[in-house]
């Protein structure tokens, strides 16, 4: 194929996308302007049911109580993405470049203090917004800066203790639901005077468990790129 | 009602962004705009009446959405590098069988 | 709260047990595969005893949380989901045993098998699945085991076709998603069968149905959204291409099927006959296309695309009683022929170093009982009686007359036509005599035997296809049970 032929067919394709792109955005706005000013979803019912739960903030109530097998789900999805990702890890973890001073000392003072408001949004979760996955990533968060600040021990965590931290969010799940199937209720269903418990500690296990794997994640990456930077290193430096 | 347009029209851009992306960088980018759109229609959507309470349960939908879209960028970034680290490994296509 | 009757946990193990099998297996890799074998084992019981307890009681309900529908999460089993359960069972229990010695002679670690465990889960959790947004998250887990599965291969090619799956799989899951969105602020829940009561057809009932069609479609391989599928299932590990082939790419499908009774129940026929047209094309398109390979599991592959075409022409023909159980056959016949056409194809790739149709030499001499699996597996996708495929055709050719639309039915017999031209083309060339050596030890034993057991699966299928079609009701019926089970 000559050039200018594909150039036109690449403005052609560029034409087309952006004109089919547009249609669905003149339907799709349609259709929103078209919606009922009055909610018609679920809150009230919520509200309702609220006092239960365990938990005095809905959004909370919804993902640990009411719809808890979507974040059971969920957190599985997380898992799963992070074995995928070792199936295709490849490489050594190399000791970052020297961070300098600014990256260092922040990482000192803010580290602490990230640790302090990850407990915080973990605790306040049950009546405020926050929860597990806001914690969890603030903690994973945490981890990123020390790693690139330079400190080893995020790295630390591995083998036996590393796997019990990455299984303990949905093994905290598949535990309560079982153990209430086996007295005889629905599976996720919680006795209502031991509900607030029971999602504080399934709370603390995923975020536990979210910290670590987005904290692996983010290593396996790194990792990617140092074993890429390996090949053409003798391009690259001078 | 704002809100969910501009959802709508990030939505429409990234997709559009995903059908002509070649290098797989952009497309990721693409999609996770896609993705911020769509949180942002449920999120703009659940607030529709000013005044009113928030619905919680399209907010628990976006926590879920967005640990799964997190799960997925980050499988499609090692793929990706998994595809840049064999570009410089010629063996492959060597190999009995790989033949088309 | 009220004590349940007992048996009706089945739902909960079905969807509890892969997923504690996965952590386990990740724990402990070097009890990894004998988990995994286990469960697939446990799984068969568990789907059987459903489809006993939905047979004698009717559809089931279970509401997760003890809060039930539209508030909680509600599972729905009903004949539909009980066979298509029993039959993913049997698929995952032969493709693992098969693993086991195929990952021994590759570089393929131990992590396969929970991830492999996911899969199954995700696939038991989205057959029983009654819930848009919990559909979702299902096929979020689906696709992304799928994904992380192909990648094991290792190669330049598959790891390419992986990211391209992966990519078109989350703008489809973001564009179903968007859907759901539109659904949820519509009808205000998100259960089916109360969608099913509330949906009206407003403008934003009207672009949900498009958004989760066209992202169901592309997760589905629907033509001309299928450009992700031949390169996922052929570059793939062979027990990897059998899962995805049989069983991953009619998930898509299956929802599609399950919006098509509840929330979009009312959705105007131009809809269907266009779903159904598209259908047509994929049967055609991908024959064609398998006609013209190089490689066999590339061929496969098309074929694929092509039977897929199949399971479409039901949106057209919804009106008649048999489309249902036509394409419910079809999806049993299919997933057992193409899981041991793949499995063989494996092993003829393992034995030969290569999977190139021309150079298909003396594998009728060497490796008798893969050749015989897939041959009967390809007599199976031609559709010749007495196999399941051919029921379901026969099924679906019956619903197209009932309905006085002939079209369809000269689809369903080209597609047979053409299917025919290139199982023999393989075959042909399987018959051959060369000097050149086959090492006959790459595929031992366990593994021919596999997909053996699978291709004879597929074929007597039609023998036990008239109780399974009476199991599965006509589209009014399904419809009616499922609306009146939601009564607490």
């Amino acid at each position: 194929m000559t050039n200018p032929e594909r150039d036109t067919l690449a403005r052609l394709a560029r034409f087309g996308s952006t004109l089919a792109v547009a249609l669905v955005f003149a339907g799709l706005a349609f259709a929103m302007l078209s919606l009922p000013a009055e909610p018609t979803g679920l809150a009230a019912a919520v509200r309702a049911e609220l006092p239960g739960t365990g938990a005095a903030n809905p959004v909370t109530a919804v993902l640990l109580n009411f719809r808890g097998y979507d974040t059971l789900l969920e957190i599985a999805v997380l898992l799963l993405a992070l074995l995928a990702i070792w199936t295709m890890r490849r490489g050594q973890l190399r000791p970052q470049r020297d961070p300098g001073d600014v990256l260092e000392s922040l990482a000192s003072i803010q580290a602490p203090v990230m640790l302090v408001v990850a407990g915080y949004l973990l605790w306040a979760g049950g009546s405020a917004p926050g929860g597990a996955f806001q914690a969890g990533g603030i903690l994973a968060a945490a981890g990123v800066m020390l790693v690139l600040a330079g400190s080893g021990w995020p790295q630390r965590l591995s083998g036996w203790p590393l796997r019990v931290a990455l299984v303990l969010g949905l093994s905290a799940f598949i535990c309560v639901g079982v153990a209430v199937v086996l007295g005889g209720q629905e599976f996720l269903a919680y006795p209502a005077s031991g509900a607030a418990t029971i999602i504080l500690v399934l709370e603390i296990c995923a975020t536990v468990s979210i910290a670590v794997i987005l904290l692996d994640m983010f290593l396996s990456v790194l990792r990617g790129r140092a074993s890429r930077t390996d090949t053409t290193a003798s391009i690259d430096q001078p | 009602m704002l809100y969910s347009l501009a959802g709508i029209a990030l939505f429409c851009i990234a997709l559009r962004a995903v059908i002509l992306a070649t290098a797989p960088l952009r497309a990721i980018l693409a999609v996770n705009v896609m993705s911020s759109g769509v949180f942002l229609v449920l999120v703009a959507l659940a607030r529709r009446t000013p005044g009113l309470v928030a619905d919680p349960v399209p907010h628990a939908m976006v926590i879920t959405g967005i640990v799964v879209a997190v799960s997925a960028t980050a499988m499609a970034i090692v793929l990706t590098q998994r595809l840049r680290a064999n570009v410089s490994a010629p063996t492959v296509e060597d190999t009995p069988g790989a033949g088309p | 709260m009220t004590a349940l009757e007992p048996g009706s946990t089945w739902v909960v193990w079905l969807i509890v047990s892969p997923l504690a099998a996965a952590l386990i297996a990740f724990l402990l890799p070097r009890v990894a595969a004998a988990i995994a074998l286990a469960n697939a084992l446990f799984m068969g019981v568990a789907a059987l005893a459903l489809l006993d307890l939905v047979t004698e009681q009717g559809p089931h309900r279970y509401s997760l949380g003890g809060w039930g529908a539209p508030l909680g999460i509600d599972l729905y089993a009903d004949p539909l989901s009980g066979v298509l359960l029993v039959v993913a069972a049997v698929v995952v229990l032969a493709t693992l045993f098969y693993s086991r010695d195929y990952l021994a002679r590759t570089a393929i670690g131990p992590l396969f098998w929970p991830i492999s465990l996911f899969l199954h889960a995700a696939l038991n959790a989205l057959l029983l699945s009654a819930d848009a947004f919990n559909l979702y998250v299902t096929l979020e887990l689906l696709s992304l085991s799928a994904v992380a599965l192909v990648a094991l291969a290792d190669e330049q090619r598959a790891v390419a076709a992986a990211l391209r799956y992966l990519l078109a799989s989350i703008v489809a899951s973001l564009a179903y998603l968007l859907g759901v969105a539109l659904l949820y602020h519509t009808a205000g829940v998100l259960d089916l069968a109360a969608l099913a009561e509330r949906a009206t057809w407003t403008p934003a009932t009207w672009a949900a149905l498009g958004l989760m069609t066209a992202g169901l479609a592309v997760k589905g391989a629907l033509f001309p959204v299928h450009f992700w599928l031949p390169g996922a299932h052929s570059y793939a590990p062979s027990p990897v291409s059998a899962l995805l082939s049989a069983l991953v790419v009619k998930a898509p499908f299956y929802v599609l099927l399950r919006l098509w009774y509840a929330p979009f129940a009312g959705a105007p026929e131009a809809v269907g006959t266009l779903l159904g047209l598209l259908g047509a094309l994929a049967i055609v398109w991908g024959s064609l296309q398998a006609l013209r390979q190089a490689r066999l599991k590339l061929l496969i592959a098309y074929s694929t695309v092509a039977q897929i075409g199949y399971l479409f022409l039901f949106f057209p023909l919804a009106q008649s009683r048999s489309a249902l159980q036509g394409v419910t056959v079809f999806i049993l016949g299919h997933a057992l022929a193409k899981a041991a056409m793949f499995l063989a194809a494996g092993n003829m790739h393992k034995c030969l170093g290569h999977d190139r149709i021309q150079d298909l030499h003396r594998v009728a001499r060497e490796l008798p009982v893969t050749l015989a699996a897939f041959a009967v597996g390809g007599v199976c996708i031609m559709g010749l009686p007495p196999s399941g495929n051919f029921i379901g055709k026969w099924l679906l050719i019956e619903a197209a007359f009932a309905q006085g639309e002939w079209g369809w039915a000269v689809v369903v017999v080209a597609g047979g036509l053409l299917s025919a031209a290139y199982v023999f083309r393989v075959l042909g060339h399987a018959f051959t005599v060369d000097d050149k050596p086959v090492d006959a030890s790459g595929a031992p034993a366990s593994m021919a035997w596999a997909a053996f057991a699978l291709a004879l699966l597929a074929l007597t299928l039609g023998v036990f296809a008239a109780p399974l079609i009476d199991l599965i009701g006509g589209p009014g019926e399904t419809a009616v049970a499922h609306l009146s089970s939601r009564e607490p």
